[in-house]
């Protein structure tokens, strides 16, 4: 069985890997202060993986009686979310990068960031900012987080990406005051996107793509054909919706919708912040 | 998961495997891949869709990798000669698309392109060497595994056997279930796993790539430290003074210290002995008995058969000491001579015990070695340039360096690129399979950019290192920081 990895990328970004969980991070500041938030950061990742697993089966299910630090982070990010289904899993790459971000923010370092797989934990100092660029449909998206914005975690989910998805959006990306609330929140609104009563979008029982997974028999999205302008519009409404509902209740900052070449969005930090890379791109 | 229907999760039940490769155990059903995307179970068998592994040297010596239980980690940065092997890189279909990989990198100042894929091989073998003195089977006869028949022993060139396992007719010239063992028993050698093999009319043995053979059921220690003359030419000075004569016996050639050239050199005296056997020049016998699992190599498990009588008028006598030995040490005895010119067995002297733990010493370790042996045919080559025999001649003229999971291997002269590698220095898992079935190796070609272009190379597909990193191939996602294997 192997253990978990860390090297340093050639451009000096730390490389944290275990089982499913890859971790590409950064810290700013004097290269002392980097050795030793390196060090901090492999020492506590050395141990996640197992942490989690010891409690997985209680995190694949509703139930959330859990008492990991990593795992009662997970709980509480789906909570808000219930009586909807939403498994701690939901919320699992936001809440280890946050655990990493922890370790990696310390003395010098004026600013971070932990990428897990596209769920991105940040940590600014007072005046920093950390831009980061989304790959989304067709280009590149810039998204710009400075120290005074309530935004400390980035989360992109859709029926494309690793996890699966019962919607139908290429992509939902999510700014929140933490990763996992981004993330948990992005699984939301990716599953909101959606033509439930449309018969060319094609859906398996989650169990069968993978049997361990946590969403059981639930239909998952595995193939989604070419929409008409209006079921793409309509499928879009369905899950600004959704976003809206979350933000008002302050669950989330912003989010950008994606769908078959199409966006839609909510929070005007993000739109302003995408406004501004249309200049930058 | 309150409602997860059972019934799903009985069907899938009885195929399911657990995963072992990291702490989250997944169960994972046929088809489908773990909660990492990175293994799988392809029927029945737990596989790797692995990210790119890329090889560093430096790694080797602990560095990159930071074991987590010291807390000193140093954080020094990715090594400059870190290269992309072909592992996990995926394949393309159809051929003439561009290889998964074609990675730019800074090598020694000159700006070299590595196009790096993973080549599905249905024209493959391998070719075991065991080191045994034992016999294991005669030349030519078929070997099986659960009965299928998967090779064939071949020429042994030296003091060990070897077999021819694979190549196209068993894979896809016989039966479905020939084929599938066929291709099942490589994946495993290759991959550094046991394999039980039954030679007809010869001996069951367990090969497993750097470990010793087990040949019927027991493991071979020792690989002889050359046949019996040569052991006589070793360690005749060395026997001087402390034995009156010594007998290396051997299913090859046994060697007799008295006649041997290297006993007259040293003024050996006429004994008197007696070889039953076939007389090749003075003191080395051919055919002292059959080959088998006994002293030497050959089925005796009683040396003196193979001794006529004592000639007194030659110089036997009363009292004369003989040492019988086997060419790894493994089998010894002492004898005197009693008043009727028998040889009676007594205690190893003291003083002889070093001499024969001395060719005990000098014997190497026995070993199983597997080498796999395939050949890039045209379509592969597409996927690297666009005037594929362009590569083929870059290849054989050695401007183009062809390495396989970072390993280097040896290209046969002559048409194609047939080449040659020892799976140990390859990655563990390197190997894979489709069901074709056919082994899938990672092979890289690695040559100077300019030369690439020149053979109608997929310029446009070129990328450097660190673009690869970020972007990855069409396929695999990620890519993997490993030392290189060491020997």
């Amino acid at each position: 069985m192997s253990g978990a990895v860390a090297a340093l990328l050639p451009d000096g970004r730390l490389h944290l890997q275990h089982g499913p969980i890859d971790i590409v991070a950064q810290g700013f500041g004097p290269d002392d202060a980097l050795r030793a938030a390196h060090a901090r950061a492999a020492a506590r990742f050395a141990t996640v993986l197992d942490e989690l697993v010891a409690e997985l089966p209680m995190l694949r299910s509703e139930m959330g009686l859990v008492s990991g630090k990593i795992a009662r982070r997970m709980v509480l990010a789906v909570l808000p979310y219930r009586p909807a289904f939403l498994t701690p899993m939901a919320a699992v790459a936001g809440a280890v990068a946050e655990e990493v971000l922890k370790t990696l923010a310390g003395p010098g370092i004026t600013r971070a960031y932990v990428n897990n797989g596209g769920d991105i934990a940040l940590h600014l100092g007072p005046d920093e900012s950390l831009t980061c660029a989304l790959a989304v449909t067709g280009g590149l998206e810039r998204v710009t987080v400075a120290a005074s914005d309530p935004v400390r975690g980035i989360a992109t989910s859709g029926w494309r990406g690793r996890s699966f998805s019962l919607g139908i959006a290429d992509a939902v990306t999510v700014l929140a005051r933490s990763a996992a609330m981004a993330d948990a929140a992005a699984t939301m609104i990716a599953n909101a996107v959606d033509l439930p009563d449309h018969r060319g979008i094609r859906r398996r029982p989650a169990q069968e793509m993978q049997a361990d997974s946590d969403l059981g028999a639930r239909a998952v999205t595995v193939d989604v054909p070419a929409l008409s302008p209006a079921d793409r519009a309509a499928a879009l409404r369905a899950g600004l919706a959704a976003a809206e509902g979350f933000r008002a209740r302050g669950l989330i900052e912003a989010a950008a919708l994606f769908l078959q070449g199409e966006s839609v969005a909510t929070g005007g930090g993000l739109l302003a912040a995408r406004s501004e890379a249309r200049e930058h791109v | 998961m309150s409602d997860a229907a059972p019934d799903a999760a009985d069907r899938a039940a009885p195929e399911k495997i657990r995963c072992d490769a990291c702490p989250v155990m997944c169960y994972i059903a046929p088809g489908q891949t773990g909660a990492c995307d990175r293994y799988a179970n392809a029927a029945g068998r737990i596989v790797r869709t692995d990210p790119v592994v890329m090889l560093s040297h430096a790694l080797t010596g602990g560095q990159r990798i930071v074991p987590f239980a010291a807390a000193d980690w140093d954080g020094e940065t990715v090594p400059p000669d870190t290269f992309v092997t072909g592992i996990g890189s995926g394949t393309t279909y159809p051929d003439y698309k561009p290889a998964p990989f074609i990675v730019s990198s800074q090598v020694a100042g000159a700006d070299m392109v590595t196009v790096v894929t993973e080549a599905i091989f249905s024209y493959c073998g391998v070719k075991v060497k065991i080191d045994t003195d034992r016999f294991l089977g005669p030349e030519g006869a078929v070997v099986r595994v659960q009965g299928e028949p998967v090779g064939h022993v071949t020429t042994a060139e030296y003091g060990s056997q070897m077999l021819s396992l694979g190549g196209v007719h068993h894979l896809t010239g016989g039966s479905k279930p020939e084929g599938r063992i066929t291709c099942a028993a490589m994946l495993s050698l290759c991959n550094g796993e046991a394999v039980e093999m039954e030679i007809e009319g010869g001996a069951r043995v367990v090969v497993q790539a750097g470990q010793p053979p087990i040949v019927d059921g027991r493991p071979e220690r020792r690989m002889r430290v050359g046949c019996g003359s040569a052991t006589i030419g070793m360690f005749a000075a060395q026997w001087r003074g402390l034995v009156d004569e010594v007998v290396v016996v051997d299913d090859h050639i046994t060697g007799v210290v008295s006649e041997h050239q290297a006993g007259k050199v040293l003024g050996w005296e006429p004994t008197g002995i007696k070889i039953k056997g076939h007389r090749s020049t003075p003191g080395r016998y051919f055919r002292v008995s059959e080959p088998g699992l006994g002293w030497g190599g050959t089925r005796l498990t009683d040396p003196l058969e193979i001794l006529g009588d004592w000639q007194e008028k030659k110089g036997a006598r009363p009292g004369l000491t003989l040492l019988m030995v086997s060419t790894t040490g493994e089998d010894h005895a002492f004898y005197v001579l009693d008043a009727a010119l028998k040889p009676v067995q007594q205690p190893l002297p003291e003083a002889l015990r070093d001499t024969v733990a001395l060719i005990d010493e000098n014997c190497e370790p026995s070993l199983c070695t597997v080498l796999f042996v395939g050949g890039a045919g045209g379509s592969l080559r597409a996927g690297v340039a666009k005037n594929p025999v362009r590569l083929t001649r870059s290849v054989q003229g050695g401007v183009t360096r062809l390495t396989s999971g970072g390993a280097e291997c040896f290209v046969w002269p002559g048409g194609g690129i047939t080449f040659m590698v020892d799976v140990l220095d390859l990655p563990k898992g390197a190997f894979g399979y489709v069901p074709t079935p056919a082994l899938v190796a990672p092979l890289e070609f690695t040559l100077p950019r300019a030369d690439y272009l020149a053979m109608g190379g997929h310029e446009a597909a070129i990328r450097s290192l660190d673009r690869a990193v970020a972007e990855g191939g069409e396929y695999p996602t990620a890519a993997r920081l490993e030392s290189w294997p060491l020997r």
